[in-house]
């Protein structure tokens, strides 16, 4: 549990920390530190430089921005998970999200960029259709969150790049996430978890979108699902045969946690779950 | 009723506690001495393999790396002394072979702990990997030999029932084969692993050796349950007087018997700072300690009941492979054997243990809370219950009707050959029964299912064996005597009363939250009526500590509390003379009360402490021939150990859907005699109650066929943490041991013994209806789904 040697940098302004990372060989962003740290202490990781952009002012908020709102890459899970302004699905992954400690330190941008396959947070952030505003050395960008997660935790930031903020799009409807803890319950890593969103009009859902975390390589869309209950009446019994489409076109794997089996049946039950609770909003 | 909330003392505050949760506590890693060097480790990426080269010189060349060692350098120094020297003992660092993923092959020592990691990085050792030796039936059956020396992989093979008696062994087992045989009677088995277990004390093991040259003696912190060992240790290994080696083990945070060996690399950091001349520090990695500090349990087994259709158990039968690791350290090979001590529980039926201890390619086991108990005791409160089930009775019946009888008490002769101190076994259940409810918790279960919840309720019923002990029951023709110290695990205290009336109590335990301090203050104040506050309580430094075996095994209350107790018996006796003498009265009117002296009918004839304490060092004051001071040492040696025994209950609702467990309610009614500290004997329960909930739903130590562990991270292996359980409603009967003048019981490892078992019928009680038998801990989830899944499609056993 001891990193090898790197350089440290404190940056004050994004614009010094992008410059920093572009400088580097190799070089890690860190804000909470939450997974950055361990993995260098198991060594897993070496960076030769970590940029922490912990004391760069303006990124701890979470703002109303009209259409979006708007989290900065310093909002701690906590801060997620107490917001009155984002939606539940999301509130209830950071909640669910490590414990107290994790929670105080961890931010909610810097688990998204990680992308790890079992965390909460990655899941609703895909099924609320965010987009991600990363800076890098030519300037700001957007990612949708349909195109960010890209394998075990890799996303589709460039290795110059910081995600400064996440957007989650104020498009009405209900949402929900629920999980198996691997600890059971909603404690620790999701064995397997679904975020939902749905929208429904005159009685008929006219949007949905559901992801899954922790069945297959990265946060994934549950395009089957959306498809087969837009349209319906959202109805127990719609809801049941749509989640039964939830592992379509996912690579199911298995794990310490769960067989392919049980996994798959997993992500059918807590999609069924997750959709469940959001229309029982509605 | 016949519950109590306290019997000796009252719940008071651990004094221990302010330091620690200020976060002000000392422990070994915060120690820093001048000129001090760091280890570190490089370990074998393999479970088996030959090590063909080992290559430091680039290590060496690193700036700051003062040393870097391997077996050439310490094989003088023999392998580690185990107590129980059965089995291939381990070398200090692999020596030619490496047995076990994660063994210590080189030491490296550096400048700073960042360095010596760096140092181990560039050390290159070439190894020719060879096949491992995992599975526990296949190392049992000597296809591939762990070590080419040993004739087999099995080291040794406990029998009992009763143990060491031949003859009689061979008529409980003629009983148990004719019981099987009649057409009247059920017969009930089950394959059931009990899995290994990481110990995991939040504070990871660390030594730092201190050989101080001119004084030519070492100097140790070490984060350890047994100072005085560690010491003889170290003296035996560099030849040195026992006295030339101060052990201090300061704060330590968490043991759970995982500190109780002498490590290798508490002797190898010595010999570092000894060829040195400079203090050298290790303190290991949580990554690191699952494969260098001791792991548990481990067991492999088929338990069998056979019994009337009526409830009547005519025999028990636990044949099992048990899992030493590749090496024997310190307990190893006797870990199984406390198990045998307990094998037949509370209970009169014959019993047939036979456990087979292998070694394999993994780490070494000892004892880990509970050790051996709550495997034993695991294997027959499952099987009872599926009797229970089997011929539908009561599980609580069930238990009542095989009980050893009250009347057999003191002294009772369990069907394993041992006898036990105190108990009344019917009693504690009837008390659990009432104050629980057994019959409202079985209403609501059904009422529950009904709803189509699939809701369970478990119970066990416990005995443990503690409080080691008696050389008798400890002598099984090993001893401490290869730490250099007595073979007997006597207890011992030291009661002083300073020259002020405040009192020093010095013990030999080595305690690792089980707060001495508070409870031996409390054991002196009762004694010589000086206010608790008044007291102060030391241990673990072997320099000003009269030896003590250590903690462990929870013995310390019933064994170094009990010699406490007599030590300031001898003070007051003295006192007393002294009393008599200065106020003039007769010795046996003499009172010691609210926190002074008197004589009994004159109240205005007292003395402080003070006053007496002062004149107790001006001997020209005193009695001709009574000699100045006022302190005492005692040693105790039980007559027995003790036995506490319990009923504890579960009721637990399975989403049978996800396989998810929820813990609704969790019930204890414990009897460890009588209780000192109400509260510390409640968080001791608690304590064990969480470690048993951890086995029963979360901990897993998982190696892959080729030894590699697989959950090495507390990543992998869940730890039970408080947001998962449930509250604890405790209770206790009270039924004093005869073994020491306290009649108290230890209680440090009951609720572990009791608990695993207590969860898992639960859950199977949850998932009878479904068909569900059996299902191997850890129930984590998809265990728990699979099995309902087998159990529909007809594939449980």
């Amino acid at each position: 549990m001891y990193p090898r040697q790197f350089e440290y940098v404190a940056a004050t302004s994004l614009d010094e920390a992008v410059s920093a990372l572009a400088g580097a060989e190799f070089a890690k962003v860190m804000s909470g530190g939450m997974s950055l740290i361990p993995m260098m202490k198991l060594r897993l990781l070496s960076p030769d430089v970590v940029v922490d952009i912990g004391r760069i002012p303006g990124l701890d908020q979470i703002t109303d921005a009209g259409d979006y709102v708007s989290i900065g890459a310093l909002v701690r899970h906590a801060q997620t998970a107490s917001a009155q302004n984002l939606p539940r699905a999301l509130v209830d992954a950071a909640s669910w999200t490590g414990d107290v400690q994790v929670r105080n330190r961890g931010t909610t941008c810097g688990a998204v960029a990680h992308a790890d396959i079992a965390a909460d947070q990655p899941a609703a952030i895909l099924a609320l259709g965010a987009t991600m505003v990363a800076r890098g050395p030519n300037g700001t960008r957007e990612i949708p969150a349909d195109d960010f997660f890209v394998d075990t935790m890799t996303s589709a930031l460039q290795p110059d790049e910081i995600l400064t903020e996440i957007r989650i799009p104020k498009v009405g409807g209900a949402t929900a996430y629920d999980k198996l803890g691997r600890r059971g319950g909603h404690t620790d890593y999701a064995v397997a978890g679904a975020a939902a969103w749905v929208q429904k009009d005159n009685g008929t859902v006219t949007n949905c979108r559901v992801a899954l975390t922790g069945v297959g390589t990265k946060p994934t869309l549950a395009h089957g699902v959306a498809e087969a209950l837009i349209g319906t009446d959202g109805s127990e019994q719609a809801v049941k045969e749509a989640a039964e489409r939830a592992t379509e076109g996912v690579t199911v794997l298995e794990d310490l946690y769960g067989s392919e089996e049980y996994k798959a049946h997993l992500a059918k039950v807590y999609t069924r779950r997750a959709l469940t609770q959001a229309l029982a909003q509605l | 009723m016949t519950t109590t909330t306290s019997v000796l003392g009252g719940a008071v505050r651990r004094r221990e506690d302010p330091a620690l949760v200020q976060g002000r506590g000392r422990y070994v890693d915060d120690i820093k001495l001048p000129g001090m060097l760091h280890a570190a480790f490089v370990r074998s990426p393999y479970a088996r393999a030959r090590i063909t080269s080992i290559d430091a010189s680039a290590a060496l060349a690193m700036e700051g790396v003062h040393a870097v060692y391997t077996a050439d350098d310490v094989r003088h120094l023999g392998p580690l002394l185990a107590q129980v020297p059965v089995g291939k003992l381990r070398p200090l660092l692999a020596d030619g072979m490496v047995n076990h993923a994660g063994e210590a092959v080189a030491m490296v020592v550096a400048e700073s702990r960042y360095l010596a990691q760096d140092a181990v990085d560039a050390v290159v050792v070439d190894y020719e990997p060879l096949e491992a030796v995992v599975d526990l039936r296949d190392a049992a059956s000597d296809r591939i030999k762990v070590h080419d020396d040993l004739d087999s992989n099995v080291i040794i093979t406990w029998e009992a029932g009763p143990f060491g008696n031949e003859e009689a062994m061979a008529e409980t087992k003629r009983k148990i084969a004719e019981a099987k045989q009649r057409d009247d009677t059920v017969v009930v088995s089950l394959d059931m692993v009990n899995q290994r277990l990481i110990p995991t004390a939040i504070e990871p093991r660390a030594v730092l050796a201190n050989w101080m040259p001119g004084y030519e003696r070492f100097e140790v912190y070490s984060s350890t349950q047994v100072p005085h060992a560690l010491a003889g240790a170290i003296a035996k290994t560099f030849g040195l007087a026992s006295n030339a080696v101060r052990v201090v083990a300061p704060e330590v945070g968490g043991g759970f018997g995982a500190k109780l060996n002498v490590y290798a690399d508490e002797i190898l950091v010595s010999f570092a700072s000894k060829a040195l001349g400079r203090p050298v520090k290790y303190t290991e990695t949580r990554r690191e300690s699952p494969h260098n500090t001791i792991q548990g349990r481990g067991w492999l087994g088929t338990a069998t009941i056979v019994g009337t259709r009526d409830g009547e158990v005519l025999g028990y039968e636990i044949h099992a492979i048990c899992d030493m690791g590749a090496y024997s350290q310190n307990f190893t090979a006797a870990i199984p054997f406390l198990g045998v001590f307990v094998g037949s529980g509370q209970y009169k039926f014959p019993t047939h243990m036979k456990l087979d201890l292998v070694h394999t390619n993994t780490m070494t086991t000892d004892a880990y809370r509970g050790a051996g108990r709550p495997e034993a005791i695991y294997y027959l409160e499952r099987i009872l219950d599926e009797y229970a089930a089997a011929i539908g009775m009561d599980p609580a019946e069930v238990r009542r009707k095989n009980y050893i009888p009250a009347d057999q008490f003191p002294g009772a002769m369990a069907p394993v050959g041992f006898a036990l101190d105190t108990g009344d076994y019917e009693k504690n259940l009837d008390a659990a029964l009432r104050f629980f409810g057994w019959e409202d918790l079985k209403a609501e279960r059904d009422r529950a299912r009904a709803e189509g919840r699939y809701v369970g309720l478990g119970l066990s019923s416990y005995v443990e064996v503690c409080g080691f002990g008696p050389s008798a029951l400890v002598d099984l023709g090993f001893s401490w005597s290869e730490y250099g110290l007595p073979s007997a695990f006597n207890g011992s205290g030291l009661v002083r009363v300073n020259p002020d009336g405040t009192a020093t109590v010095i013990i030999g335990t080595g305690p690792s939250g089980q707060g001495h301090q508070t409870t031996w203050a409390q054991i002196v104040s009762r004694e010589l009526g000086i206010p608790e506050d008044r007291i102060r309580v030391t241990h673990g430094d072997t320099a000003e500590s009269p030896m003590g075996i250590g903690t462990f095994g929870s013995r310390s209350a019933a064994v170094d509390g009990a010699a406490t107790y007599e030590a300031a018996q001898k003070v007051r006796e003295k006192a007393a003379r002294i009393a008599a003498h200065l106020l003039e009265a007769a010795e046996e009117d003499i009172r010691f009360e609210n926190g002074g002296i008197h004589v009994a009918g004159s109240p205005d004839k007292s003395l402080t402490w003070e006053d007496l304490a002062k004149t107790a060092y001006q001997p020209h004051l005193l009695p001709e021939g009574l000699g100045g001071g006022l302190e005492a040492h005692s040693v105790f040696s039980p007559s027995n150990a003790t036995w506490p025994f319990g009923t504890h209950i579960a009721m637990v609702e399975v989403d049978p859907e996800t396989g998810d467990v929820d813990i609704l309610r969790y019930m204890a009614m414990d009897d460890c005699g009588n209780v000192i500290n109400p509260m510390i004997v409640n968080g001791q329960i608690h304590g064990g109650i969480a470690q048993g909930v951890g086995q029963a739903l979360f901990e897993d130590a998982i190696y892959d066929s080729d030894g590699n562990l697989l959950t090495g991270s507390l990543v992998d292996y869940p730890l039970p943490t408080a947001a998962d359980l449930p509250n604890f409603e405790l209770r206790r009967t009270v039924t004093p041991s005869d073994a020491n003048p306290l009649g108290v019981k230890g209680i440090g490892e009951a609720g572990t013994i009791a608990s695993a078992q207590t969860i898992v019928n639960a859950v199977v009680d949850a998932l009878r209806p479904l068909g569900v038998r059996h299902i191997d801990m850890p129930l984590r989830p998809k265990r728990v789904w699979q099995a309902i899944q087998d159990a529909q499609s007809g594939r449980n056993g």
